[in-house]
């Protein structure tokens, strides 16, 4: 069944002239996603050279084309402006790959994108993938194999490598959502284990998280309480020194805070087997099911 | 990013917040004549970017010029947590009766700002919030609404029974809002914020960190920022869109991607080593990058091998390939270089590797095992 996205998925690209989005846009409509449009203000009327049609607002291109997600390219200087534009033009998810978002600026959008019951994924995140199904965001679609496993991951090229794994030792994917590096993001790591609680495809889900925060700690919480499926985690920053930003805004030790250890032993004590290493992931995951 | 102190009294300041009149000076001498100003007593306050300045003694009370003098030359050029005091401020001392706290960040859990309150200031929250939680208030605030008078009227009286005294706090915390929402902050912090034997409220300290993504439009902020309290590499690194933190250990490491330069970090530390630093080229492998990225983790002498661990996806590992023989022949590295790529055109990439002294891994766990051999070596 997949989350979020699946075949019937009509993907609009905000920012499909630029650079990334002109690339990307490609890559998803060679994967097999239904690209329907994409929108570059003052660009309207165009075609991009996969014969995209391009609109210069979200308004006219859902309205053209019925579409139901958007997929954000724009330099972050827009972008919450354009996750606006696009909840407003009625489309149910906005993934927004942008990287740079002030916190201040999600800190508003997020009010406005739940009155009009639009689900952001991101910002500064791959997107997601349904494997054979479709692809809204930038992770390269050969490494992925349809399947039962869910990932959830705050993290894009650490998830490629997990991701290989479980291909290569025959685990397909349900779907795989990149929720971003963050620390105010449309969807958090709880968020999409609720999705993924309802999805007959998924039989066990990888959370894949790193210190700062406490999204994991909270995940652990509910385990605890009784989550449907079975769940193996990664926690990347073990050696990560403290107040010291690790590449990602969210990727913080404060004040004793959001360890690597503490979320270690979060998991752990709720039964949830942490691996050490990437490669380690596959075996677990094998054994679970 | 940080800024001191002297400037985030002067953003509470322009937001209305009272705060003690004061001077920034460098030498022993302008202290004298900012005490004088100002009439005594002073405190004289370290200017550096860490925490726990008073522990350290860099926070010390002047009765007369004289010791204003005496306490600014013990301070300056005095190093705390490894960083030398170049600036003293010279603050108006107040007479304080009772100390409370109050920050603001942005909360995770909520995605709002959130506002603590504290009865007990003039010592760290975190100590706080481990051994007397019950004397910590929050309060999550609607951005779109701001804070409101209900709010603050829950704050204030928590914090005082003096109708007064509440007043002033109120307008207080309606200030540090406002400061925090205006230049972007991801924290803002008054500890202690005082009340005078007088019943006069004070911040008499002042901290702000800036949300770096909100800095393109916080012209002014991002000229205030201080290259001395980094590493000379992690100035590197940001002025070349690099992300890098420097560790201690040997092994380096140039990845692509914050979770996995973690986890390779990680790695390193699991099979017995320990990383030399954190280096996240990001996204685009030109070999500018890869330059930029050999040399600053080469200005570290401990560094005895380096591994690079590229997952490519839009990264080509050919470019990556081209960028790090470019940077062996500019560089004359002569530390062993352990190259791990997967993904994109790696066929490529290992054809263009196959005649240099590059030693190419397969995988990243055997990657990380050769980079740990090669600096036992």
């Amino acid at each position: 069944m997949s989350v979020l996205i699946d075949r019937e998925t009509k993907v609009i690209v905000q920012g499909i002239t630029g650079r990334d989005g002109a690339f990307h846009a490609k890559e998803m409509i060679e994967y097999g996603t239904q690209v329907a449009a994409g929108v570059t203000p003052g660009k309207g009327g165009q075609k991009t050279d996969c014969g995209v049609p391009v609109f210069d607002t979200m308004e006219e291109a859902v309205r053209a084309t019925g579409a139901n997600t958007s997929v954000i390219f724009v330099p972050a200087v827009f972008a919450a402006d354009a996750v606006c534009e696009a909840a407003d033009a009625g489309v149910s998810l906005v993934v927004c790959i942008s990287e740079g978002v002030p916190v201040q600026d999600m800190v508003r959008v997020l009010p406005y994108l739940g009155e009009r019951g639009t689900r952001l994924i991101g910002p500064n995140c791959p997107g997601i993938i349904s494997p054979g199904k479709s692809k809204v965001g930038i992770m390269p679609g050969d490494i992925h194999r349809e399947g039962p496993i869910g990932v959830v991951s705050r993290s894009g090229t650490l998830t490629y490598e997990m991701v290989y794994h479980l291909t290569r030792n025959g685990l397909g994917q349900s779907t795989c959502i990149g929720i971003g590096g963050d620390p105010v993001a449309g969807t958090n790591i709880l968020d999409a284990m609720e999705l993924f609680a309802g999805d007959e495809q998924t039989e066990a889900l990888v959370l894949i998280g790193e210190i700062g925060g406490s999204d994991e700690e909270e995940a652990a919480a509910v385990i605890e309480a009784g989550y449907p499926k079975k769940v193996v985690a990664f926690i990347a920053g073990r050696t990560a020194p403290a107040g010291k930003r690790m590449g990602h805004a969210g990727a913080i030790v404060t004040g004793g805070t959001g360890t690597a250890a503490g979320k270690v032993a979060a998991f752990e004590a709720v039964g949830v087997e942490v691996a050490e290493t990437p490669e380690e992931i596959a075996g677990i995951v094998k054994n679970l099911l | 990013m940080k800024i001191h102190e002297v400037e985030a009294r002067k953003i509470f300041e322009a937001h209305g917040l009272p705060v003690p009149p004061s001077r920034l000076v460098e030498s022993p001498e302008v202290a004298r004549q900012a005490a004088e100003e100002l009439g005594c007593p002073v405190v004289v306050k370290a200017q550096v970017l860490v925490g726990g300045r008073g522990k350290a003694g860099g926070v010390k009370l002047a009765g007369t010029p004289s010791e204003a003098v005496e306490k600014a030359e013990a301070i300056l050029g005095m190093e705390i947590k490894g960083l030398t005091v170049k600036k003293v401020l010279v603050a108006s001392a107040v007479d304080i009766t009772r100390e409370f706290y109050a920050g603001l960040v942005i909360d995770r859990r909520s995605r709002k700002p959130l506002m603590m309150v504290s009865p007990a200031g003039g010592i760290d929250i975190e100590e706080v919030a481990r051994t007397a939680p019950e004397k910590i208030l929050k309060v999550v605030i609607d951005p779109m609404w701001g804070i409101l008078p209900f709010q603050v009227r829950r704050m204030t009286s928590f914090l005082s029974g003096n109708r007064d005294v509440a007043r002033q706090i109120g307008r207080a915390l309606t200030a540090l809002y406002r400061a925090f929402m205006a230049v972007d902050a991801s924290l803002a912090e008054i500890n202690p914020l005082v009340e005078s034997p007088d019943g006069k409220v004070w911040a008499i300290d002042a901290k702000i960190n800036i949300d770096d993504n909100g800095l393109y439009r916080q012209k002014d902020i991002t000229e205030l920022r201080d290259d001395s309290a980094e590493d000379e590499g992690e100035v590197e690194a940001r002025l070349k869109g690099l992300s890098f933190v420097k560790l201690e250990g040997n092994v380096g490491c140039i990845v692509n991607g914050a979770g996995l330069a973690m986890a390779t970090m990680d790695m390193i530390k699991h099979y017995g080593a320990e990383p030399a630093n954190f280096l996240d080229i990001g996204g685009s492998s030109s070999p500018e990058k890869v330059l930029a990225a050999m040399h600053i983790i080469l200005r570290d002498r401990n560094v005895r091998s380096i591994l690079i661990n590229i997952f490519g996806g839009i990264t080509r590992c050919d470019d990556v390939a081209a960028g790090l023989i470019e940077a062996r022949k500019q560089l004359g590295i002569d530390v062993p270089l352990v190259v791990r790529l997967t993904g994109t055109n790696e066929d490529k990439a290992r054809e263009l590797l196959g005649g240099t002294e590059l030693i190419p891994a397969a995988t990243m766990d055997e990657g990380v095992r050769k980079a740990i051999e090669m600096a036992r070596a």
